[in-house]
């Protein structure tokens, strides 16, 4: 059903319609609204057989979908930011246990300094953690997403993250095809859980494992990832069937076929990044671009494949590891590692600054002209930070440095939430 | 309360008080047998069965069994279980091993009662109200660590039974303090050395307290050491629903440097001592008190402890600090707001 809805709005559309058994509720933005929309959902009684849980913390969020998820209840929760990085041991618990819990990430920085918008810094914190991240780069796929989440965490008896940028996709009112009852209904088979606590068949779950067999029991987790790397495609094909529209996948691509420079990114960048390329395009540039859905699995054959014979590969991340330079590059880096091409990290979108077509267009031209840094901050004030550096280097009690770069910049900072 | 002492069928049909009739004994084979013990029955479940791990004389173990079989048995084996991380998790499931004869879950170390209300949530959704859950944690993963938990889990009065096996340190860590440490008990993050020998005094928490104040239906404290007692609160504890705490004093014998054989002993030297009153309330209000039968000074009960051995000299006799005093003022205050010398409050 067409709708012109907010992006938190059509995830929650999407979720209720996956009749989740129980959803945690902890605020924090830009996660909110799909909370608070399926919250309102189970009070009217439109998703019924739903406990709504408002919890005390992000960390019980998880925790209680982890009790209910090996109960034989389909859960599910949202969070952001400092709410990931709050209830990390219960992420990785999640995973390490097995349990399909499907959670929304409303993408957004980590503090400090305190930051409410949107960068894939949190994503980045978990990437680890055992779970299967799917990035969306529109509210369409967002949407979409998420119908096909409970589907594969379910088969795979593994958690799913579905990625949706802060701000820019969670608070955007656009189109979206929002699924209908029937068509989830005929797509998503109920919750049949491969382990559950029931007293006529007791198991004991979570049970100390040593050196003897911990290995064999991690690796099961890889070989589950190595499952879902080969289900999502089939996943994406068998929702395309039930709802007549692709979303989903593991790599989008944009004009790659005879691309000279390549950029890869994830989630909502990657519109910004498709009109550059249509402007150089125009131009006779021969530019393209990957996007890429699923982040972990990751998928490095599919990932070289697409990238093919380009010269030049830039991977532009919203986030960055301190001391050494590009995350998700590192990633795209071992999937070239056979070809002849050369990477570069754009560091770009950090705490919500705008990633601005402008911008994008110097990056390609700077990859095409061969400009291009091994790792460049695009849009840096150096000279901001230059002057912070003189300030610590000339007094010992130089102060807090974000308070510094805002007094010297003349910014007054906006609310935090 | 046990049942011998609330029912007076017993004191009025038995005249003639045999040596074990109202006695702390358990396989008691005078009384009537609905009121022996679950652990008299050679048909309880065992539901954590033999072959673990814990220590010989291990408080914990014993108190974790004697509290499942009974909630097995007020549930009619309709129980599952969630565990904190912490020593009774670790003693009972050495992977493949494990103790566990019913449902049992355990995720993390300060996430037992939101991952027990997952569960209750779980179950009510799919309509199985028949289905009861426990939480069970360590004093640590209970005060300490997943206070923030509990707290919430009370506070909206999910349907889950939360037990604390308390046994005042972090134990499976290697005895180390918590908000449970009784003041002037030596443990590795609390040496006996210096002017304050030990823990420091007003510090910690009195969870039963703050359970009580969150105003959920039922809180309990019990020992090791009234078999019986600790079975009815069990018993009574599920037939409320919502949210309910039991608190079990449960010695260690590793981390009291104690002996094994003295566990049970020393549980109830804690009760006879009033430095651990055993109460229960109902709504917030405490509405039963188990009396002390024969007061002793606290000293008694420090005495057969190796983490209080500061306070004793080579000769055995109190040493002079005012440290002993200062331990028995806090018993004296128990007694006086609990009324344990009064006759039994029910
Ligand atoms: C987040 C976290 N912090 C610390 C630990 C280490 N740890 C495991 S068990 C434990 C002590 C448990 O103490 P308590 O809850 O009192 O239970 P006991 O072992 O004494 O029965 C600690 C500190 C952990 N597993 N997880
Ligand atoms: S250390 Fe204490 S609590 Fe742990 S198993 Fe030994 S006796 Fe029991
Ligand atoms: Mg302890």
């Amino acid at each position: 059903m067409l709708s012109q809805l907010e992006g938190s709005r059509a995830v929650a559309g999407a979720v209720v319609c996956c009749r989740p058994q129980v959803v945690c509720a902890y605020p924090i933005t830009p996660q909110t609204h799909i909370v608070e929309a399926i919250g309102a959902s189970v009070k009217s009684r439109q998703l019924k057989h739903c406990r709504f849980i408002n919890v005390e913390s992000e960390f019980a969020a998880m925790s209680v979908a982890i009790g209910a998820s090996a109960t034989g209840a389909r859960a599910y929760t949202a969070t952001a930011s400092q709410g990931l990085l709050f209830m990390i041991e219960a992420v990785y618990n999640a995973a390490g246990l097995g349990l399909p819990v499907v959670m929304t990430l409303a993408n957004r920085a980590i503090g400090a300094p305190i930051n409410i918008w949107n960068d894939h810094s949190d994503a980045m914190a978990v990437r680890d953690s055992g779970w299967v991240m799917l990035f969306a780069e529109d509210n369409q796929t967002a949407t979409d997403l998420h119908v096909q989440a409970f589907r594969l965490a379910e088969e795979l008896s593994l958690p799913v993250m579905v990625c949706v940028d802060g701000y820019v996709l969670t608070h955007a009112t656009e189109r979206v095809d929002v699924p209908t009852q029937e068509q989830v209904d005929a797509f998503l088979p109920p919750y049949k859980p491969r382990q559950v606590l029931d007293p006529a068949d007791p198991v004991s779950i979570g049970a100390m494992v040593g050196p003897e067999a911990f290995t064999e029991v991690r690796y099961l987790a890889h070989a589950k990832q190595l499952q879902a790397l080969e289900r999502i495609g089939e996943v994406a094909g068998e929702f395309a069937e039930g709802f007549g529209r692709h979303s989903g996948g593991l790599v989008s691509t944009y004009h790659v076929e005879d691309a000279e420079v390549v950029i890869v990114a994830l989630g909502s960048v990657l519109g910004t990044i498709k009109d550059a390329t249509d402007e150089l395009r125009a131009n006779g540039a021969r530019v393209g671009v990957v996007g890429i859905t699923s982040f972990r699995p990751f998928p490095l054959d599919v990932l070289r494949e697409a990238i093919g014979d380009a010269r030049k590969v830039v991977v532009v991340e919203r986030a960055f590891s301190a001391g050494f330079g590009g995350v998700l590059s590192t990633d795209v880096g071992l999937a070239i590692s056979d070809a002849k091409a050369r990477l570069s990290t754009v560091v770009a979108g950090l705490g919500g600054r705008a990633v601005t077509e402008a911008g994008l267009i110097g990056v390609f031209e700077d990859a095409l002209g061969d400009r291009l840094e091994a790792l460049r901050f695009l849009d840096l004030d150096k000279d901001v930070v230059d002057r912070e550096l003189a300030r610590m280097a000339g007094t010992r009690r130089s102060g807090p440095s974000a308070e510094n770069v805002l007094r010297d910049l003349g910014t007054v900072a906006s609310g935090a939430l | 309360m046990s049942k011998a002492k609330t029912d007076g069928a017993i004191t009025t049909t038995q005249p003639v008080k045999f040596y074990q009739v109202g006695s702390f004994a358990v396989g008691n084979r005078l009384v009537d047998p609905s009121l022996r013990t679950v652990q008299a029955d050679a048909a309880r479940t065992n539901a954590i069965t033999s072959g673990h791990r814990a220590c010989q004389g291990c408080g914990e173990a014993l108190g974790a069994r004697y509290v499942l079989d009974a909630a097995m048995r007020a549930t009619g084996g309709k129980l599952v279980a969630v565990n904190a991380t912490g020593c009774l998790e670790v003693f009972t499931t050495p992977y493949p091993e494990t103790s566990w004869q019913l449902p049992w879950l355990h995720s993390l170390f300060g996430n037992a009662a939101s991952v027990a209300t997952g569960v209750a949530a779980a179950l009510e959704v799919q309509g199985r109200n028949d289905v009861r859950v426990i939480a069970q944690a360590g004093d640590g993963g209970t005060v300490d660590i997943g206070f923030g938990c509990l707290s919430g889990m009370f506070e909206r009065n999910d349907d889950v039974l939360f037990v604390c096996y308390d046994n005042e340190a972090y134990m499976n860590t290697g005895v180390q303090r918590s908000g449970a440490t009784p003041p002037a008990a030596r443990t590795a993050t609390t040496e006996a050395v210096g002017r304050e020998p030990g823990n420091p005094f007003d510090q910690g928490k009195n969870l039963p307290r703050l359970a009580m104040a969150h105003g959920i239906r039922y809180v309990a404290t019990a020992t090791v050491a009234d078999l019986h007692d600790l079975e009815a609160k069990v018993e009574r504890a599920m037939d409320f629903r919502g949210a309910r705490y039991l608190h079990l004093l449960v010695p260690c014998p590793l981390g009291w440097s104690s002996a094994p054989a003295d566990t049970i002993r020393i549980a109830r030297l804690a009760k006879e001592s009033g430095l651990f009153p055993v109460f229960e309330a109902v709504d917030g209000e405490v509405t039963a008190a188990s009396g002390i039968r024969r007061l002793v000074p606290v000293e008694e009960y420090l005495r057969l402890q190796g983490r209080f051995r500061h306070l004793f000299d080579s000769s055995g006799a109190v040493a002079k600090t005012d440290i002993v005093a200062r331990l028995q003022k806090l018993a004296d205050a128990n007694i006086e707001r609990f009324g344990l010398l009064q006759p039994e409050v029910t």
